[in-house]
């Protein structure tokens, strides 16, 4: 269980959040939808200790989890973030090193995350720069699953895809979230990402929350113009549509 | 990861250099004999070093070409040399700041309260003095400088020095009321053949120049007395009258008075002129066949190129030791980054002759004061590629160092370090080239390497010499950049390496 209670940050003169409280279900996948400056971004950093809010406060609660921050939260962020000077294999165990693992225990744990992310064990061995986006992306879900973390957090993981690496991975994505049953909070700007992400969707526009619930919800309840608006914004041109379903 | 052990191995060659730098004591006590950076201090300076020999009481130390009177008279002061060649002009404006002194006794006096002593005068003056060719001398009449007066159409040229100095030509203008058609200024060694190829017609020279007597030239009396007398005496430290009473009878004896201006000027030419060593010249001097003297030069070069080295290799190791840190702490802290880099950066302006001068009071002369010159130096390029190469990383990457759980030392050996490895080896090197260029200046203050031919050449005005230092340390350069080329296998990560080159 994460909650955030009425929790405001301002970066300079700029309100990023604006007395935002929310509380995200253990086990689920809870989608956090807005434009580039809606402050979703903000509120992972803030879950994650890397941004101190100017008021309110965060909690984080695991049942039995112990120890750094690493071992409670998996980050994963646009383009992974994966450190050029290490193989792929190094990046993954580079949590596991620092928590002092054994060897052998690494490599099981390596192995099988790269089955459940469906890497071939031959890209281990390479260098960030010599895998595609698409497989970046998913050593970086490795690197944020590699301590068993109940909590992952993921900031535009497929943002800089091409359109169809970003479809295959959104399908293999919403199949592991399922098989894990972590509480996952996923932040996209892509309301069609969120549509198959999100059991909750909460949309944020200018630091503040304007609606939670199901797409659903959103679609057939707006609780503001702004919500139509901005789903309606993302939807194929009509003409489209139909020429697809013909 | 071998990257700490890499950096350990840095460390441990570090120590192993420092220890090999350590002097060693032998078993008959020494005294340091220290020489200015011209022939004629040089040459002095060998005399009274091989006199101090041949006495028997104690062993001579050479500590010569120090890089001018702050330097050689700091380094007396300190106790860093027991005795070397100065002469009375000197000791009164530079030494004692007093103009108006000009006795040897009241010289004495002053230097007395300062644990020094002053041997009685060796018998030359090394003053200034105006030349002309022994042809216009005879056909113009001119014996004296007030002869000059008559000659208006003459033309002058004159070291940059002479030129402005209040006893060099503004003193002749307002004493004599000295006119000429042209006055130029030129390089002093460059005078002598403008002299003798008719292009000027009176030139300044020192009465002792070498020179003098190979190119027939007539120094004219100075009849209003506008030079202010340099006459040779030794400066030495009293301890070494009182526990080497023999040496410093034998010096007095053997030096006093024995040498006049003809003399001194002929030794010079010795060096200057038929490329004579030190060491023979002083050994004509002392009456020595010139046997002996040669041995030097053979292993001679071997023997600074191991010194220059070590220079480098310690004072640069010093300053990765210091440097590292300092710059990891600047990329830490904001505040502290400014004040260390403007601090480091001052160093760098202070000119090394000065800095060096600042070290003798600390670390007397010889390598001591050379490493610690040469490492605040080297600092600058390390501290500030340090700090730049980490603080300068990508935040997404060393923020999620912060959710990964890496902290401290790992966070930076296994992230920052690496990642910036780059452009913190590209600082070393860029440190380690320029130290090699810097150390030749060691020779100033005694710390050999192969500033030592340079200085030596610089005096001579011998160019060869001076390409004897300056090739070698040049070829040294390359050599040390090719070796960190190499090392930058070992300590850069290999993906970065060929992002690296793939970026070119």
């Amino acid at each position: 269980m994460i909650a955030l209670r009425h929790v405001t940050k301002r970066f300079g003169d700029r309100v990023a959040l604006d007395d935002i409280s929310l509380a995200v279900e253990p086990g689920r996948t809870h989608v956090l939808l807005g434009s580039s400056g809606s402050g979703k971004s903000t509120i992972l950093r803030i879950v994650l200790g890397l941004v101190r809010p100017d008021a309110g406060d965060v909690s984080i609660e695991t049942d039995g989890s112990t120890g750094s921050s690493a071992h409670q939260v998996g980050y994963v962020v646009q383009e992974g973030a994966l450190y050029p000077h290490l193989t792929a294999a190094r990046n993954v165990m580079l949590p596991a090193r620092a928590a002092g693992w054994a060897t052998e225990r690494q490599a099981a744990r390596l192995e099988t995350l790269a089955t459940l992310v469906e890497l071939e064990s031959d890209l281990l061995g390479r260098f960030p720069h010599q895998l595609s986006g698409g497989q970046q992306q998913r050593v970086s879900l490795m690197r944020a699953l590699m301590l068993d973390p109940p909590i992952l957090l993921l900031d535009e993981p497929l943002g800089a895809l091409d359109p169809i690496t970003r479809s295959s991975l959104q399908a293999q994505l919403a199949r592991i979230f399922g098989e894990l049953r972590k509480t996952v909070v996923l932040v996209t700007h892509d309301v069609r990402e969120a549509f198959v992400f999100g059991s909750v969707i909460t949309l944020l526009s200018h630091g503040r929350i304007v609606q939670q619930g199901t797409l659903a919800d959103l679609a057939q309840r707006p609780a503001d113009p702004f919500v139509s608006e901005f789903l309606n914004a993302q939807a194929p041109p009509p003409a489209m549509t139909r020429d697809l379903g013909r | 990861m071998r990257r700490p052990a890499s950096l350990c191995f840095v460390g441990g060659a570090v120590l192993v250099v420092l220890l090999a730098t350590t002097t060693t004591r032998a078993e008959r006590p020494t005294l340091r004999v220290g020489s200015k950076s011209f022939t004629e201090s040089y040459i002095l300076a060998e005399i009274v070093a091989q006199i101090i020999d041949d006495t028997g009481e104690a062993r001579a130390e050479r500590r010569l070409g120090l890089g001018g009177t702050g330097l050689a008279w700091g380094a007396l002061a300190s106790g860093a040399i027991d005795v070397y060649p100065e002469y009375t002009g000197t000791i009164a404006q530079a030494i004692l700041k007093d103009p108006a002194l000009t006795s040897v006794d009241a010289m004495r006096a002053s230097l007395g309260a300062q644990g020094v002593i002053v041997g009685n005068p060796l018998g030359f003056d090394n003053t200034y003095a105006l030349a002309v060719r022994r042809d216009d001398s005879t056909r113009l009449g001119l014996r004296t400088i007030s002869d000059l007066v008559r000659h208006p159409e003459l033309r002058a040229a004159f070291d940059s020095g002479f030129l402005e100095r209040a006893d060099g030509w503004p003193g002749l203008q307002r004493q004599y009321g000295l006119r000429f058609a042209d006055v130029r200024t030129m390089e002093h060694a460059l005078t002598y053949p403008a002299l003798a190829a008719g292009r000027v017609d009176v030139i300044d020279v020192f009465s002792t120049d070498g020179q003098l007597a190979r190119l027939d030239l007539v120094l004219l009396t100075d009849d209003r007395r506008l030079f202010p007398a340099y006459t040779a005496v030794l400066l030495a430290r009293r301890e070494l009258a009182d526990r080497y009473p023999r040496t410093w009878e034998a010096l007095q004896r053997r030096l006093g008075a024995r040498i006049d201006n003809a003399t001194m000027a002929r030794l010079n030419a010795l060096a200057d002129l038929e490329h004579q060593s030190f060491a023979e010249a002083a050994g004509t001097f002392l009456g020595r066949t010139s046997a002996q003297a040669s041995r030097h030069r053979a292993g001679e070069l071997w023997k600074l190129t191991l010194e220059h080295l070590q220079l480098v290799a310690a004072s640069l190791a010093a300053a990765v030791v210091l440097g590292l840190p300092l710059g990891i702490l600047a990329a830490r802290r904001r505040r502290l980054a400014q004040a260390e880099l403007i601090g480091v950066g001052v160093i760098q302006t202070i000119p090394a002759l000065a800095l060096l001068t600042f070290m003798i009071p600390l670390f007397g002369i010889g390598q001591v004061p050379a490493l610690v010159a040469l490492s605040l130096y080297a600092l600058l390029p390390i501290v500030r590629t340090t700090h730049a190469g980490i603080a300068s990383l990508d935040p997404r990457l060393t923020e999620m160092t912060t959710v990964l759980g890496l902290r401290g030392w790992r966070r930076l050996a296994w992230i920052e370090l690496p990642l910036a490895s780059v452009t913190i080896m590209a600082g070393i090197k860029t440190a380690a080239v320029v130290t090699v260029g810097t150390a030749t200046l060691a020779a100033f203050i005694g710390g050999g390497g192969y500033g030592t031919l340079i200085v030596t050449g610089l005096a001579l005005n011998d160019v060869t010499t001076i390409l004897a230092g300056a090739i070698p340390a040049a070829v040294m350069a390359l050599v040390i950049h090719a070796a960190f080329e190499a090392l930058d296998r070992v300590v850069v990560p290999r993906a970065l390496r060929a992002a690296a080159s793939a970026s070119r």
